[in-house]
């Protein structure tokens, strides 16, 4: 297991140390600083073995936070760790940086001694973590309160604590969806992908029981094959939940939701946390709506310039307005003057990036957009070609590119009188872009 | 104020400061004073003369306070052993305490103070936390046995903890049930024997609950523990598959892949014909797939495993290509792994895009990236023969840009096009002779003169290309030494009239001037042959080469078989054993995976095998670079050569699989499954073999260095000894001994007639014995034996006789027969007799089986009063076709890696170590049938005090 943890700062001077196990000793932590942090070339792999000592690491800005062990542990685990590990002090005090460290050692020894004992990640909710680590001590706290933080710690509904109130129920369901595109010069899609994330708000009271429905291909075809009289039915919800269904490659669910349930009926059932948290995220590679389609045309002339032309044309209703639009296309390094222009929006040559940077605020679907420029190279010797990095776009836009549409989420409260009904939610889509890339 | 400025007091005089601040009455000062020492101590002050102050703040009721107290304890009471008893008071009073926090509090610190007498203390506190009413304490108390345990594993077994451990199983908590287990595991991990994870149905079954309740990283403890379980039958693990397939969909990577280990492990019980087994294999895909959408991380941790995965069950991934497709922005270790799997899923169906795709990749920045990029470009050449042509063009479109390191890769690459498509592709040979100035590295150098050498008859100025790269012959390293030595020979044999004086200036090079023995030796054999036999020469310089395979760096089925029972933990990522990598005994016990349903068989090879290889045969792994023992093919580039390796892996492989249950099963009765003695020797053996008469025994021994065949002189003979006096047999005295000559075993006899009358009608038969030895003809006296004669006879044996186990191993058991009377006699032959003649052992092959064979097979002898050095040693050993594989020079001692095999395909490996000036030397004996390391032994040292 988890021999030690070291927190560092972009110097390698450390900030954090905390070590759980006897094979772990002093010099594992400047065996780290001097091989990884201070070592000259790239960093070649977030596993690193010194003398037989094994060091994880993963990086925040220019924080680094390493764990160490002699052992054969499970890598995946502790790179998990390391991620949540990185949550729960977001989640305390904000940003990973060395000032809010510092400022919080006590309150990082307190959480790393909480949430890794001996080596073994406990409970590292945060939501269960704040009832009682809290930096003010909790003697106050009455018998009751005290067992029912230890029930909630090690409970089987870790996440949510009882006797909650609201005096509004209310969820808001947030379908996050990028879009990921890599596209050859010909217009070929290379691969396409969407990931998205399902986030949930929930401001319920009670431990209330939801189940959420989708547009998921198998679930619908499921129900397609029920008995007649619930034909009438079912064309009603399909009315409901538009024309198509989506086929999900994959999913993964937070921890909330019954997982052997989904398995054996594909029904998505849980107890939600209180407040914000990711229920599921999934993945789709079939019929996804590409909203934008770059169209480069790159030409050498001669030695000494480049004339590149490029074309974006979104693809949605025309209804629909994307934003935040930015296309970036890749310059080489000896480019000594860039003349741009563009039809829409803004482009401008930044030479410390080695791009041209072309920003839109909006535009609609079906429309499309042109820039071109000159770029006047330097004659170089240098006998190695440029790479020609791909064009890259990011955007946003208001439905989801998968093609998902959220059906239900239905929410239980036996115990107390309120009910579905009297639940106000909340339903909004948004589609980013992820890694949206066309070769030139 | 902010408690940043806790790091920045550095002046001197402050530990005097921090003492009376820690002994100030105000609380908040003594907090602070804490807390300073506290961020002192994580930058590494040493701060332990503050002890009793420190440990003085303990008593409070302020737990923040307490906790720094306790994490100061925790880092410095093994230093402070006697003052740290000081704090045993109120660890004690805290464990009583009615908040259950405090209580686990305490427990958890307690565990992690190493030292002896708190220790002692330590026990009855645990005891009741362990059953506290609290949950939180009993999941804390859980782990707090296996902090015990490591200080003091007797106290634990003692105090009988490991039961009450055992007990929480059952717990109703699942966290409790979580840590319960992730403690036992890891105390069963340092008792391999021990039966603590009694895994059982009903405790399997108990697991798979809690599993659906507990927190994720519970889960994972749970998956881990459950890996290690062996399913009675088919139906159980395809239970427990069903129930753990819903982990595939939770967000946490590391669940995910523990229940991929559980799965692949599991899956090898279950028949192919199952519905079941396919319904698996679809489920498996997708979470792979998503776990490429992690963090980059975790991405590389899944990738390692990803690899291991699809070198074990291609069909899972074989449609996923597109994922493994790099994006630009991906961490450089997250592109050369993505690599490594795409090379491997490329197939005839996907081999444009991959091909488009590596295309795009060689112009990528980063040099071991386009490096592996273009390499892969050529593998795939190989591997898919229809994209043959379409590589080879890419990579000419490559070299013409000029980058050097993308050249030399490519020039490297291309030569092993050449040795799997022969004459298609050598039209490009001109554009490749155009950078033969730009090339520098050794690898790409030598790829350049080999192909120079094996097309010399069509490239017109051959001779001037290699006179060129001879002017600096002796900077070259050795690899483009003996390439260059061997294209010349080449060169000359195909043209011999204008090259023989570049043939002889190179044969000077190498033999005169050159330091390196196998370079000179390699010399030395190329100008004898070409002196007695040109025809010979060309015959073994210009032979036919093997073919080479087509699948590149597989791991050794073995060990991946091991690596898939270690998914998703660090041996997974390094693709090593853990004993590679972890100290000590912990956590090295080799794991294997369950052994595969009967039924399934049948199916299984047409589908696992890679595409292209015919059914049944094992690929071959391409051997790693620098490989000193060339042999005389010029096969010493590191192609992949499916020849000489092949044969032996699957020889081995087949003395694996019979060795099952020890010796006994190996001598089954059919003689066809044990492989050593229909072996068919491979390619390079039979030509050096046709040649050894004519050469002479002087170069015998050179031969055997490099070739491992063609052994003229026999093995070392033991003087004859009386098997049967005359007193037992009615007058008939049996002397003899056992002899081995080039690859046939006799038994020589010497038969005396001491009786008054004539014998006449003789004849022998053995008994059934542990190698199967049979007399291959009868026994031929020819006139009867008057009284007072003697007769020799050599009695020709085989080794395909009825197999039965004898104690001693080497124990004979005869029946003459004369006109007199039958008698009966046993003898024990010394082993060496079995030894044959191919058993010399390919180098890597040697050391995979080495690390493969377990430790405890491992033998070790003293030889003593044993004068030799090494090269005696060896040469000695090598007459009795004990071959040397390697030898090496630590701290003055020469050790001698050696193989040999026995007739019935027994692999015996031994490293001897010869120390110098001391008479004795040390042996070690490694083979997978230990009963014959005894044999050996003495066979060695008969070997060699002779």
């Amino acid at each position: 297991m988890i021999g030690g943890l070291f927190i560092y700062n972009h110097k390698g001077e450390v900030l954090i140390s905390r070590v759980y196990r006897d094979d772990i000793g002093r010099n594992a932590v400047d065996a780290f600083r001097v091989n990884v942090i201070h070592a000259r070339q790239q960093v070649r792999s977030p596993v690193t073995n010194i003398a037989r000592t094994s060091f994880f690491h993963v990086k925040r800005s220019n924080i680094w936070l390493a764990a160490v062990t002699k052992q054969n542990v499970n890598a995946a685990m502790v790179f998990e760790f390391l991620y949540k590990m990185c949550d729960v002090m977001a989640a305390y005090f904000g940003k990973i940086s060395e000032e809010n460290i510092k400022n919080n050692f006590v309150l990082i020894y307190e959480l790393l001694d909480e949430i890794l004992d001996f080596g073994y990640p406990q409970n590292s909710e945060t939501g269960a973590l704040k009832t009682f680590i809290t930096q003010q001590g909790i003697k106050s706290q009455t018998k009751e309160e005290q067992s029912q933080i230890t029930s909630q710690v090690t409970g089987q509904i870790g996440w949510r604590r009882e006797g909650i109130k609201y005096r509004r129920n209310e969820l808001f369901l947030d379908v996050l969806e990028s879009v990921n595109l890599l596209m050859s010069p010909q217009g070929q899609v290379l691969s396409a992908h969407v990931s998205g994330r399902v986030v949930m708000k929930s401001y319920l009271s009670g431990m209330p029981e939801c189940k959420f429905g989708m547009n998921d291909k198998i679930v619908i075809e499921k129900q397609g094959k029920g008995t007649a009289d619930e034909t009438s039915k079912r064309c009603l919800r399909q009315e409901s939940c538009g024309k198509q269904s989506i086929a999900i490659d994959d999913c993964t669910f937070h921890q909330c939701v019954r997982l052997s349930k989904f398995d054996s009926e594909r029904s998505i059932s849980f107890i939600p946390p209180d407040g914000e948290f990711e229920l599921m995220r999934y993945r789709t590679t079939k019929d996804i709506i590409l909203p934008f389609r770059v169209i480069p045309l790159v030409r050498e002339v001669g030695r000494t310039k480049l004339e590149v032309k490029v074309v974006i044309k979104s693809n949605f209703k025309p209804s629909l307005l994307a934003q935040k639009i930015e296309v970036r296309i890749p310059t080489p390094l000896n480019t000594s003057g860039v003349q741009v222009i563009c039809m829409k929006g803004k482009a401008k040559y930044k030479a410390s990036e080695n791009a041209i940077v072309w920003k839109i605020k909006r535009m609609a679907g079906m429309k499309e957009s042109q820039i071109s420029a000159e770029i006047e190279l330097l004659p170089t010797n240098d006998k190695k070609k440029w790479a020609r990095p791909p064009i890259s776009m990011n955007f946003e836009v208001p439905f989801a590119p998968s093609g998902l549409k959220v059906r239900y989420l239905k929410v239980f409260e036996p115990k107390l009188n309120y009910s579905d009904h009297d639940v106000i939610k909340w339903v909004r889509y948004i589609g980013r872009s992820g890694i949206y890339e066309t070769r030139c | 104020m902010t408690d940043s400025k806790y790091f920045t007091t550095t002046k001197k005089g402050e530990i005097f400061e921090l003492k009376a601040e820690l002994n100030s009455d105000k609380k908040e000062k003594k907090k602070e004073a804490v807390k300073k020492v506290i961020a002192s101590m994580t930058v590494g002050k040493d701060v332990s003369a503050l002890f009793p102050d420190v440990v003085n703040c303990m008593q409070t009721d302020n737990l923040e306070l307490k906790k720094l107290v306790y994490l100061y304890l925790m880092n410095y009471a093994k230093s402070q052993p006697d003052m740290a008893i000081m704090a045993v008071n109120t660890f004690v009073k805290d464990c009583e305490d009615p908040n259950p926090l405090i209580r686990a509090l305490a427990v958890r610190t307690m565990g992690c103070i190493r030292v002896d007498k708190i220790t002692e203390y330590l026990c009855e506190p645990l005891r009741k936390c362990l059953k506290d009413e609290d949950p939180y304490v009993r999941k804390t108390a859980a782990v707090c046995v296996a902090k015990l345990h490591d200080i003091n594993a007797q106290l634990v077994e003692d105090q009988g903890f490991l039961d009450t451990l055992k007990d929480l199983i059952s717990d109703s908590n699942p966290m409790v049930v979580a840590n319960a287990v992730a403690a036992l595991s890891e105390i069963a991990e340092s008792h391999p024997s021990s039966n603590l994870l009694d895994l059982n149905p009903q405790s399997i079954n108990k697991l798979l609950t809690a599993l659906n309740e507990c927190t994720e990283w519970g889960q994972i403890f749970i998956l881990d523990c459950l890996a290690n379980y062996m399913p009675k039958d088919d139906r159980e693990a395809q239970s427990i598959c069903e129930r753990v397939t819903p982990r595939l969909s939770h967000a946490n990577s590391a669940v995910v892949l523990s229940a991929v280990k559980v799965l692949m492990k599991f899956m090898e019980m279950l028949s192919k014909d199952l519905d079941y087994y396919g319904t698996l294999l679809k489920k498996l895909a997708p979470p792979l797939v998503t776990l490429l959408s992690a963090e980059p991380e975790l991405q590389y941790v899944a990738l390692r495993n990803i690899n291991l995965i699809v070198q074990k069950r291609p069909e899972i991934l074989k449609h996923e290509m597109k994922v493994f497709f790099v994006k630009y922005n991906d961490p450089i270790y997250v592109k050369l792994e993505k690599l490594d799997i795409m090379i491997r899923l490329a197939s005839q169906a996907n081999i444009a895009q991959v091909l488009a795709e590596l295309k795009e990749y060689a112009t990528e920045v980063d040099v071991d990236f386009v490096r592996k990029a273009v390499r892969a470009i050529g593998r795939c050449a190989i591997k898919v023969e229809q994209s043959a042509e379409r590589c080879v063009s890419t990579l000419l479109d490559l070299i013409q840009t000029k980058v050097n390191y993308v050249v030399q890769e490519a020039i490297v690459v291309i030569k092993d096009i050449f040795r799997k498509y022969p004459n298609k592709y050598e039209s490009v040979i001109a554009t490749l002779c155009e950078n033969l100035d730009s090339l520098d590295e050794p690898e790409a150098r030598a790829a350049m003169i080999w192909i120079v050498g094996e097309y010399a008859e069509r490239i017109d100025n051959a001779d001037e290309l290699l006179e060129s790269f001879l002017e600096g012959f002796h900077d070259e390293s050795t690899q483009v030494q003996l390439q260059l030595l061997t294209a010349i020979v080449k060169l000359f044999l195909k043209k011999p009239t204008e090259t023989q004086e570049l043939v002889q200036q190179v044969l000077s090079l190498a033999t005169q001037d050159s330091d390196n023995p196998d370079l000179r030796d390699r010399g030395y054999i190329y100008w004898r042959l070409l002196s007695t036999d040109p025809v010979a020469a060309k015959e073994v310089v210009l032979a036919e080469k093997p073919l080479i395979s087509e699948e590149t760096d597989l791991i050794e089925p073995t060990l991946l078989d091991e690596l898939i029972c270690y998914i998703g933990t660090l041996a997974s990522v390094y693709h090593k054993p853990p004993s590679a990598f972890v100290e000590g005994g912990r956590g090295v016990v080799h794991k294997s995976l369950p052994p595969r349903t009967a039924s399934s068989e049948s199916a299984e090879s047409p589908e696992t095998a890679p595409t292209g290889a015919p059914p049944g045969e094992q690929p071959d792994v391409i051997p790693a670079q620098g490989d000193l023992l060339g042999d005389l093919l010029n096969l010493d580039l590191g192609p992949p050569v499916s020849g000489p390796p092949l044969a032996t892996s699957s020889v081995q492989m087949g003395a694996v699989d019979l060795l099952g249950g020890g010796l006994d099963s190996l001598m089954g009765d059919e003689p066809e499954g044990i492989g050593g003695t229909n072996f068919v020797a491979p390619p390079t053996a039979a030509v050096p073999a046709n040649l050894g008469a004519p050469i002479g025994s002087g170069l015998s021994d050179l031969f055997d260095l490099t070739s491992g065949v063609g052994t003229l002189s026999g093995s070392y003979v033991a003087p004859k000894a009386v098997w049967l006096p005359a007193m037992k047999a009615k007058g008939l005295e049996i002397s003899g001994t056992f002899t081995r000559q080039v690859g046939s075993i006799s038994m020589d006899l010497q038969l005396t007639n001491k009786a008054l009358q004539v014998m006449t009608d003789f004849a022998i038969q053995f008994n059934r014995n542990s190698f199967g030895l049979a007399p291959a003809a009868p026994l031929q006296v020819h006139a009867p034996l008057s009284p007072n004669q003697t007769v020799e006879i050599s009695l020709p044996l085989s080794t395909v006789g009825s197999v039965m186990k004898m104690e001693p191993l080497n124990n004979l058991q005869v029946a003459v027969k004369n006109n007199i009377d039958v008698f009966y006699f046993s003898t024990l032959y010394p082993l060496h007799i079995l030894f044959v003649e191919d058993g010399k052992m390919d180098r890597q092959m040697f050391l995979a089986t080495w690390k493969d064979i377990p430790n405890e097979n491992e033998a070790q002898f003293q030889i003593r009063d044993c004068p030799l050095n090494a090269e005696a040693a060896s040469s000695k050993l090598q007459s009795s076709n004990i071959f040397t594989v390697a030898k090496r020079n630590v701290e003055g001692q020469d050790m001698l890696y050696q193989s040999l095999k026995l007739t019935n395909g027994i692999w015996v490996l031994a490293e001897l170590r010869i120390q110098p000036g001391n008479p004795s030397c040390t042996l070690s004996l490694k083979c997978r049938a230990p009963e014959v390391s005894q044999h050996v032994y003495q066979a060695y040292e008969t070997i060699l005090k002779n």
